[in-house]
């Protein structure tokens, strides 16, 4: 995203991510990328995995043999003061040419898994952040969530499934993404996690606000801060809603709902006028006074939550996530 | 007088200035109005009030446009040739022969498809949420999730959505039912690390609910509804209790998985 400066050669990572259609991306840490634990179970899924990190960090291969090559691009970079591009091609003579375009895709695909990983860490998260604010990510299409800001997420962690797609808070759907160049970008690259991460993780943000406002700094004011089922009232769904759903006319007339071609979606655009009646925990408390339990442990959902909050915390204190077994292991709904 | 000149012309006769309107950029909604019914001026109706210029207008429509003058007279009678096509293309779709010239423009996808994932790339229809005309753009309406986008690109989100008209879309449907597709309840439910979030679960527990009732309503007036896996309304009750036991088993699982990297 901050690119370096044009002295200094440009970092694979970072002409990675100013690809054409990779404007979603995040640049990954080498730091995060450093750190063998964040790269738990990636050995097996990745071929070549070795000269994959290795390209990702810029790392010289180790090659004992044609050292004069070495040499001479040394020489090269020194007078040159190295454009990288040729200097990696160069470098490269040395591989097979199949053997290098193995490792090029192994390397994309190695840095798609681990920013699926880094994005859902602190650094990684706030970094995404930034993005969300400068609008790298678009907007909803949909027309009554008037231009919210949506976030990058895959519908699968595993790569190869399906491809990027855009989570819109205001309306809790995904979309495909406008610009046909993201159709060629993994969604496992950024995993079924980080949209509703993020939401957790910056509850503030308003998420009606779009453009400029967002950059302006465009937080929910302190009179809304209602929290219901640990958001923001204000922020649950705000692109629904009785007022926010088509209602078919003809020549002014609503189409019935006992009509063949009659509304059946509209339940999936709805929200209650009170919100409160989504606090399940309060209505089971009224419902059922006779309960032995206390108010605390009344909250059937929110125990497990707590618990798994807890485990979070226990071992991911460098912000690292969870290793893919996790991940990927639960059955679909 | 002008009708006798436009009818002298055999069907045959190229359109012109239509044929250059329908295939310049932009301006792909829209479909080509029948000679026949642009010279039938009850087709017309009310319509010389709303545009300046309104015969020339006309004429340059059909092409017998043969008034010399200078290129500034000749672009406002231009922009409101564009105009006024415009306004006859909302009354012109509706017909038996728009309709079927837009449903063919709709089987190829012209109008884009939906951007919602879980539709599956349907197709669209334009739609105006007015039908006066400088009022809102035009609109494209999905179908399958019956709810309504913005268009992609730039140069259709410019074009005035009451030359497309309130009513078109719902009628599109109405004549022709078997266009409707099966609706589903296949939806997405944000996940962390696999587990539901509590403020969007309730929400979409609670919508749900709102897609049992309606189901009920219909099954009770013997409507058919419309999706493919009845929505899951026979057992609501039961499904719920499912959902729960889905949420515990992974927590389980996950807990287990917790302690295997913990320990």
């Amino acid at each position: 995203m901050m690119s370096s400066s044009s002295g200094t050669p440009e970092s694979w990572i970072s002409s990675f991510c100013s690809l054409l259609g990779h404007e979603y991306f995040a640049e990954v840490s080498e730091e995060f990328i450093e750190d063998d634990f964040n790269l738990t179970g990636l050995q097996t899924q990745v071929a070549m995995y070795k000269e994959a990190l290795e390209m990702i960090l810029d790392v010289e291969p180790e090659e004992d043999e044609d050292e004069d090559e070495e040499d001479e691009e040394e020489e090269d970079e020194s007078i040159e003061g190295a454009d990288r591009m040729r200097h990696g091609e160069r470098r490269n003579h040395s591989r097979i040419a199949s053997d290098l375009s193995v490792i090029e895709s192994s390397a994309e695909m190695l840095y798609g898994l681990i920013h699926q990983r880094f994005i859902c860490s602190r650094a990684g998260i706030q970094q995404m952040s930034e993005k969300y604010e400068l609008g790298h990510f678009g907007v909803c299409p949909r027309n009554h969530c008037e231009q919210a800001r949506t976030l990058p997420v895959g519908l699968s962690d595993i790569p190869g499934e399906e491809t990027v797609k855009l989570f819109c808070p205001s309306c809790l759907d995904v979309y495909v993404p406008p610009n046909s160049r993201f159709q060629t970008v993994d969604g496992a690259f950024f995993g079924r996690t980080f949209g509703a991460l993020f939401l957790l993780t910056f509850p503030e943000y308003d998420l009606t606000k779009r453009g400029a406002d967002v950059l302006a700094g465009a937080r929910i004011s302190d009179n809304d801060k209602e929290m219901l089922n640990g958001m923001y009232t204000c922020n649950i769904a705000p692109g629904l809603g009785s007022a926010k759903i088509y209602e078919p006319r003809i020549y002014g007339f609503r189409v019935s709902e006992l009509a063949r071609s009659g509304p059946r979606m509209q339940w999936l655009r709805d929200k209650p006028d009170d919100l409160s009646e989504l606090d399940e925990a309060r209505k089971f408390a009224e419902d059922n006074p006779d309960s032995d339990d206390d108010d605390e442990s009344m909250n059937l959902h929110g125990r497990p939550v707590r618990r798994l909050r807890q485990q979070r915390k226990n071992h991911g204190q460098g912000g690292s996530p969870v290793p893919m077994e996790t991940n990927g292991a639960e059955s679909e709904l | 007088m002008m009708d006798e000149f436009a009818s002298e012309s055999d069907s045959d006769y190229t359109s012109y200035w239509r044929d250059w309107f329908i295939s310049s950029r932009g301006n792909e909604y829209f479909c080509e109005i029948d000679e026949d019914y642009l010279t039938d001026r009850f087709n017309l109706t009310g319509l010389n009030t709303e545009v300046q210029y309104y015969q020339y207008a006309l004429d340059l429509i059909t092409d017998v446009f043969d008034l010399d003058c200078d290129d500034e007279m000749r672009e406002t009678i231009e922009k409101s040739a564009r105009h006024l096509y415009g306004l006859i293309h909302a009354r012109y779709i509706v017909t038996t022969r728009g309709l079927a010239k837009m449903l063919d423009k709709y089987k190829k996808a012209d109008f884009g498809k939906c951007p919602r994932v879980f539709c599956h790339s349907h197709p669209l229809l334009p739609m105006g949420q007015t039908d006066a005309p400088h009022q809102k753009p035009v609109k494209l309406y999905c179908v399958r999730c019956e709810d309504v986008y913005n268009p992609k690109s730039s140069r259709h989100a410019a074009i005035d959505g009451a030359y497309f008209g309130t009513s078109f879309h719902n009628i599109m449907f109405q004549v022709y039912p078997a266009l409707v597709p099966p609706k589903s309840s296949e939806r997405y439910v944000p996940r962390v690390y696999g587990f539901k979030v509590h403020a969007s679960a309730s929400l979409i527990r609670w919508q749900n609910g709102q897609r049992h009732k309606m189901l009920r309503r219909l099954r009770k007036m013997e409507v058919e509804s419309g999706f493919k896996d009845d929505g899951g309304a026979e057992d609501l009750d039961e499904e719920d209790d499912e959902e729960d036991d889905v949420e515990l088993d992974e927590l389980d699982r996950a807990e287990a998985d917790a302690m295997h990297v913990v320990g």
